[in-house]
């Protein structure tokens, strides 16, 4: 079978799945997994240039996501006047204060030597964090008082949604470059760890400065790129559109708003895959391959390793941002308390892993399958524990405890593929050519 | 007096939490540090293993307590730790068979192995879940303090109290006496010994007739039984929840590479470094302050560095600021 034939058919496998959903349950679950698969491609497209482009072990894609997600809030909430007026300017000056301190660290410690140098550095971060912490504190306090219950933070600058995309790409790749400065260079064992550490980090500030994105209290009702489902039902010309196509009008908007949204991450998908092929297939995707393949040699042909890996991990990381982002407005909220790496860093591992790492198609190949599985395994794994619990006693023990754990199935089957797909097909459903 | 008050609450507050906890931290650490320097990969699923391991002491002991089974003031989970310890390194000797085995005789990379282990991870999570379910589970039983606040206060007539409570007491205890057995095993026995010529340079370990699979054996073994300990005394003294084990790693790595990957030696220091660190930035230093200083000088807030929330952000800054000026770790490690 030729190459563009067989990944023909298991895209168009993966499109049944999905048709499937759509006729078996229904088409609103169907567009879902439409959308989060889409979201899933792009992260997995932003992996694998790390991973199958340069060799790179990020395990830390969860942070990048969640700053995605923030930047939504920064750029699309309209911002609280009220916390502004209380405290905002003190905040900004208190954060300033606090970089500040930082690169006056790090231009002193570039320029001293010896014993002076650690006593400076140290009596610089040690005065400017007391600093820091006397500006913010209180700014921070009269910031969350501001009607805790509704705000409670500063909001964000008010843009139009579609703006926090490339916004959440910038924080990501911001992220990713302070990491990358700090962890490249290191044997790969170290990257992995420090990018666990930054996911953390960066969560841990999510859930707990309320002044940035209201904390576990989460920002609800984010604006949308797309109409609401309301206002649809409540436009006769909506109506009459929906009612020729034998739709009734509650259906048809949510589906309408769905396939927005898919179109939309289409594009965005679409734009990511084109620049992606076109970056393996020119001077610097081989490049970036022979440094991954052996870097020794790359060394000797005079590339710069280091500087080569960074660039490549910021951009990976940024598109994992762009994801992020996109995921939370499709969401309409951010949830700080959602963010799990089980779910947001190893799961994107096992579509890039399964897709095949090194083929950007097939990461986006792997997105969408992996996603479907991670949706579809728990009513499959209710499906069959009934069926095998059926000849248990009603009331045993075993039977319940069975029952009531169906839903832990999917880390269980997760791990399995990825251990299958690693020991017989270690190049992946797509393999790199 | 209000020195010794001071003492004491920094004593309480500060320097017995830091020390059941670096115990744990290092006794994970020894586990990641093990399989470091013999397997040569940084094992993700270590954490998920701790919490294997703990699974098993508490299913044992609760099957103990409904047999009437107690160890008296002692937890119960002591008398299951030797069970739960043989069923995970079964199921880590297990593991290696059926998954890691294979790798190693492709002389796969390293980076492979990391992403064989999150599979295993994923799995052993999975498994975890499925049996003991998500949710808090709590099993210490016996005598709850060695030394309550109160009886302390009675005794010593000092305004603060200061309490140890038993899990922290065998935490320590338990800790000492596995950190002995293993330096005992790794310098004085055969085996022990061939394992450390086998870290240090696996080819000529092989030239002198060192079976390897048998030293892989036996570190899987170690490593279970390092791991059940760790993960059944942290659940003692905190709480057993499934996700916190995936917590602990970023705590356990850091401490492992501070110390210097694949030196024990060094595994034990860095874990009671990154305790301490953690402890005494989050704790509030208020009442210590209020005691010391004079009353013109005490602080008005907490004096508190970060709050708790942060506590990962110190495991993650110490990590930082060995990677960029000591890679190698406080003890020459293996490699950079």
């Amino acid at each position: 079978m030729s190459e563009p034939l067989r990944n023909t058919l298991l895209f168009a496998g993966v499109g049944a799945l999905i048709l499937l959903t759509g006729f078996m349950q229904s088409w609103n679950s169907a567009l879902l997994i439409l959308n989060m698969g889409l979201v899933s491609a792009i992260m997995a497209l932003g992996v694998n240039l790390q991973w199958g482009f340069a060799g790179l072990f990020n395990v830390g894609i969860m942070g990048f996501v969640a700053l995605g997600g923030l930047a939504t809030v920064l750029v699309a909430m309209p911002p609280v006047e009220e916390a502004w007026a209380a405290g905002g300017l003190r905040l900004l000056t208190a954060l300033v204060m606090g970089a500040a301190t930082i690169t006056a660290a790090v231009l002193a410690y570039g320029r001293l030597t010896g014993r002076t140098r650690t006593f400076v550095v140290l009596g610089i971060l040690l005065v400017g964090f007391v600093i820091y912490r006397i500006l913010l504190d209180p700014a921070k306090a009269s910031v969350e008082a501001v009607n805790p219950a509704l705000t409670g933070y500063l909001g964000g600058l008010g843009l139009p949604v579609l703006i926090a995309w490339p916004v959440g790409g910038l924080l990501a790749a911001g992220a990713a470059w302070l990491i990358g400065k700090t962890a490249l260079g290191l044997r790969s064992d170290y990257l992995a760890i420090a990018t666990l550490g930054i996911s953390e980090i960066v969560i841990a500030v999510l859930k707990n400065e309320d002044w940035l994105a209201r904390g576990v209290k989460n920002v609800v009702g984010l604006p949308r790129p797309l109409p609401y489902e309301i206002d649809l039902q409540q436009d006769p010309g909506f109506v009459d559109r929906a009612t020729s196509l034998g739709l009734d009008p509650v259906t048809a908007s949510t589906l309408y708003v769905k396939l927005g949204y898919s179109v939309l991450f289409a594009v965005v998908l679409i734009v990511l895959l084109w620049l992606a092929q076109r970056a393996r297939n020119s001077p610097w995707g081989r490049m970036m391959r022979a440094i991954r393949d052996n870097e020794v040699a790359a060394e000797a042909m005079g590339k710069d390793v280091t500087a080569r890996h960074l660039q490549i991990f910021v951009l990976g990381s940024a598109i994992c941002g762009i994801g992020g982002a996109m995921m939370t407005t499709l969401d309409g909220q951010l949830t700080p308390g959602t963010y799990q790496p089980l779910r947001f860093t190893f799961l994107i591992w096992v579509m890039v892993i399964v897709g095949g790492s090194g083929n950007n198609l097939g990461a986006v190949l792997g997105g969408f399958l992996i996603w479907f599985l991670w949706v579809q395994v728990e009513p499959m794994g209710a499906w069959a524990m009934s069926w095998i619990v059926a000849p248990l006693a009603e009331d045993s023990a075993l039977r319940l405890h069975l029952l009531d754990s169906v839903a832990h199935m999917r880390l269980l089957t997760m791990g399995v593929i990825l251990l299958v797909v690693l020991r017989f097909s270690p190049r992946g459903l797509i393999p790199e050519r | 007096m209000d020195f010794l008050n001071a003492i004491v609450a920094l004593a309480n507050f500060v320097i017995v939490p830091a020390t059941a906890y670096g115990a744990q931290l290092a006794l994970g650490a020894l586990g990641v540090t093990l399989i470091y320097g013999i397997l040569r990969f940084s094992n993700f699923a270590h954490g998920d293993t701790m919490a294997f391991g703990a699974m098993f002491a508490i299913l044992f002991t609760w099957w103990f307590q409904s047999m009437g089974i107690s160890a008296g003031p002692l937890p119960t989970a002591l008398l299951a730790l030797p069970f739960a310890i043989v069923i995970t390194g079964a199921f880590l000797l297990a593991t290696d068979r059926v998954v890691y085995r294979f790798y190693r005789q492709q002389k796969a990379k390293p980076v492979i192995f990391v992403i064989v282990s999150l599979g295993v991870m994923f799995i052993m999570n999975g498994l975890v879940r499925f049996i003991i379910g998500p949710n808090d589970q709590r099993f210490a039983d016996g005598e709850r303090f060695i030394i309550s606040a109160r009886d302390f206060k009675a005794m010593t007539g000092l305004r603060e109290g200061l309490a140890i409570k038993t899990t922290q007491g065998i935490t320590v205890i338990t800790a000492v006496i596995v950190v002995a057995i293993l330096f005992w095993f790794l310098n004085r026995t055969r085996t022990g010994k061939s394992m450390r010529a086998y870290s240090d340079n696996e080819d000529l370990a092989l030239l002198s007739g060192i079976n390897p699979e048998r030293v892989v054996m036996v570190t899987w073994l170690i490593v279970a039984a390092l791991a059940t300990v760790a993960g059944t005394l942290y659940g003692l003294d905190k709480t057993f929840k499934p996700f916190v084990f995936l917590q602990l790693l970023l705590p356990i790595f850091a401490a492992a590479i501070v110390g210097g990957l694949g030196n024990p030696v060094g595994a034990i220091a860095g874990g009671f470094v990154v305790a301490f660190s953690e402890v005494t930035i989050t704790y509030a230093w208020k009442k210590v302050a209020n005691y010391v200083l004079p009353d013109a000088l005490a602080p008005d807030g907490l004096a508190q560095l970060l709050t708790t929330d942060y506590k990962f952000a110190v495991s993650f800054a110490i990590l930082v600021v060995v990677l960029l000026f000591r890679p190698t770790g406080l003890f020459a490690g293996k490699s950079v």
